[in-house]
């Protein structure tokens, strides 16, 4: 089985995260990570290969430092890695990362098959969790998202995934080559071992044009987004807040809170 | 691939479709909330899947649905998100419509994403508002990193796909009902996306509202300790559903499904009680955009007090039963 992984390199959730002035998220903190719910995709992916045999190829795009989230896949047990590397991405809105990854999905197939592309169910940067679907759409493929339980059935040429709606809980089944998102309920990710680290040190990493693509720059980037910012500001913090510590009256201060605030 | 619109070239009586969220019990209360923002976009044509659109009627009217497209795919049973976006290409055709909302759920961005791919639309998801400038132009508000930024978004394209988050605007009858004028589509669908559905089992009903629709939550984190009765008296008292932080699901305290974050449902209710809620990041990100965040916590440490209106240094199982019964007999005396 061919699988491939699609990572998101993403500013570290713990740090001050902002947007540049151009309306941009800022990427140049220099503290980037692997986008934690990706963590679950690659998870999925190496034990899919641990159980089922076959490969994992972790993809990304992105600025020089997106490296660093497939080297993160690398370590955790994927066998090589693409790296789309263009200064004409810059910008992209989701439709555009989707055409990109949907190239190089396509690119890596034409070194033989794709079975599977697992993502995770959102980048915590943007937290659109749409990508899957576009990407699903582009390639052609069925779409099995959120997937809470994944499984494949080899012989079957299926992947069977369950899921938890907003309404509903489903069991999806699509068969092979599909595209499939995983949530973090899936796995736990695995750290990666001293042996996983020192492995991934020599494992290629493929860096791609778009030329090498034959993607079109003006459908991507700043260029071929079809929305703009206008304007990003930080919230303003909450005024007129109050801390106070229960001196045996509180539950009555919250109620007398709540009837102010006519919050009941 | 559907006929490209020219950007900025609305004409302004076009229509503006709605996608309605439906179950046995009728329209899902958010859909009346971005029924209320379309009617200051355009003329309001309302979506509907499946059978049981006659029993809607009358409160679509109340609410400014000028017309409604019953849309039939396939055998009729609810189509998955790629199903579905194929289905309304073809009404957003027909119609001539040139923005869609939908309310934000995950299986309605995926519908949004596809539709706006083949329509060649704008695409903003988790929008918190929505505006047509005077010139034609949608312009769309949304809260990003973990609401801490408020950001303001145009819309290139000449069409506009928005997913709006619920909570977004108040759901606000218009004065003259209208009787909506319904439209029938049938679809018929050159594939099945390869995917069908094994098992789908609807979520049980809950006296309670629905947690990513309700004005008023109450959250329980790792403080409880597994005890949700405090949690969950307070949240009846104010008719507000039940929330948990990732701990208390993971703990098998509490379903998944009220599990409040940014891999959860994200919540924006008028009202937000956390109780024994420390406030990490990944809660945060579900949460922040609430109207007025109230936190109980013993620790006078918790991230949480960084962000409430109101913080309450105390034991969760003493403040919550005494503000329980504080608003009951308040409320009894009305």
């Amino acid at each position: 089985m061919k699988i491939v992984v699609c990572v998101k390199h993403v500013p570290d959730l713990q740090a001050e995260r902002r947007f540049t002035d151009d309306g941009r998220v800022d990427r140049g903190q220099g503290d980037g990570t692997l986008n934690e719910l990706d963590e679950n995709a690659v998870e999925a992916a190496v034990a899919l290969v641990e159980a089922h045999g076959g490969e994992v190829v972790v993809l990304t795009m992105g600025p020089e430092d997106a490296e660093d989230a497939v080297r993160r896949g690398l370590q955790m047990g994927a066998d090589t890695a693409v790296h789309v590397l263009d200064a004409a991405i810059e910008g992209s809105d989701a439709f555009g990362t989707a055409e990109v990854l949907a190239a190089a999905v396509r690119a890596i197939g034409a070194e033989g098959p794709v079975d599977l592309v697992v993502t995770g169910m959102a980048s915590l940067d943007g937290l659109m969790s749409v990508v899957p679907s576009l990407l699903s759409a582009h390639l052609g493929l069925p779409q099995a998202t959120l997937a809470a339980e994944l499984t494949v059935d080899p012989e079957a040429r299926t992947v069977r995934v369950r899921r938890e709606l907003d309404h509903a809980t489903e069991v999806l089944e699509a068969s092979l080559p599909a595209v499939v998102s995983v949530t973090d309920q899936a796995n736990e990710p695995r750290y990666p071992s001293f042996k996983g680290i020192m492995a991934a040190r020599k494992k290629p990493v493929v860096t791609w044009t778009l030329a090498d693509l034959g993607v079109d720059p003006s459908d991507v980037g700043e260029a071929g987004a079809r929305t703009r910012v206008l304007e990003a500001t930080p919230r303003p913090p909450r005024e007129d807040r109050v801390l106070i510590t229960d001196d045996g009256d509180a539950g009555l201060r919250l109620a007398a809170y709540l009837v102010e605030n006519r919050l009941v | 691939m559907i006929e490209t619109a020219a950007a900025g070239s609305a004409p302004a009586d076009a229509p503006v479709l709605v996608l309605v969220d439906h179950h046995d019990a009728g329209v899902r209360a958010p859909v009346l909330e971005l029924l209320t923002v379309a009617r200051g976009l355009g003329v309001v044509h309302a979506v509907w899947f499946g059978d049981g659109v006659e029993g809607a009627l009358e409160q679509l009217g109340a609410y400014g649905v000028a017309t409604v497209h019953q849309v039939t795919v396939g055998d009729g049973t609810a189509p998955l998100p790629p199903s579905a976006a194929e289905a309304l290409a073809e009404v957003l055709v027909a119609s001539g419509a040139t923005t869609v909302l939908v309310s934000s759920t995950f299986e309605n961005k995926e519908v949004a994403a596809r539709l706006a791919l083949v329509a060649d639309a704008g695409l903003v998801v988790d929008a918190s508002g929505v505006e047509r400038e005077a010139d034609g132009r949608v312009v769309t508000v949304q809260q990003a990193f973990a609401s801490t930024w408020t950001v303001r978004a145009e819309v290139r394209a000449g069409r506009a796909v928005v997913a709006l988050k619920a909570n977004a605007a108040p759901a606000e009858p218009v004065e003259a009902p209208r009787t909506p004028h319904v439209l029938r589509h049938e679809v018929t669908l050159a594939s099945d996306h390869g995917v069908r559905v094994v098992e789908r089992t609807p979520r049980a009903a809950s006296d309670r509202p629905e947690l990513g629709e309700a004005q008023v939550v109450v959250v329980g984190g790792r403080g409880t300790e597994g005890d949700f009765s405090v949690v969950e008296e307070l949240a009846d008292a104010l008719g507000g559903a039940v929330g948990a932080t990732r701990v208390a699901t993971d703990e098998g305290w509490i379903g998944h499904e009220a599990q409040i974050g940014q891999t959860g449902v994200t919540i924006s209710p008028r009202l937000y009680i956390g109780a024994g809620v420390s406030g990490a990041v990944h809660h945060r990100g579900g949460m922040q955009a609430s109207g007025t965040i109230v936190a109980v916590n013993n620790d006078p440490e918790a991230p949480i007090f960084e962000i409430a209106d109101l913080g309450i240094v105390g034991d969760l199982f003493t403040v919550l039963p005494q503000a329980t019964a504080e608003i009951r007999r308040l409320a009894a005396e009305r």
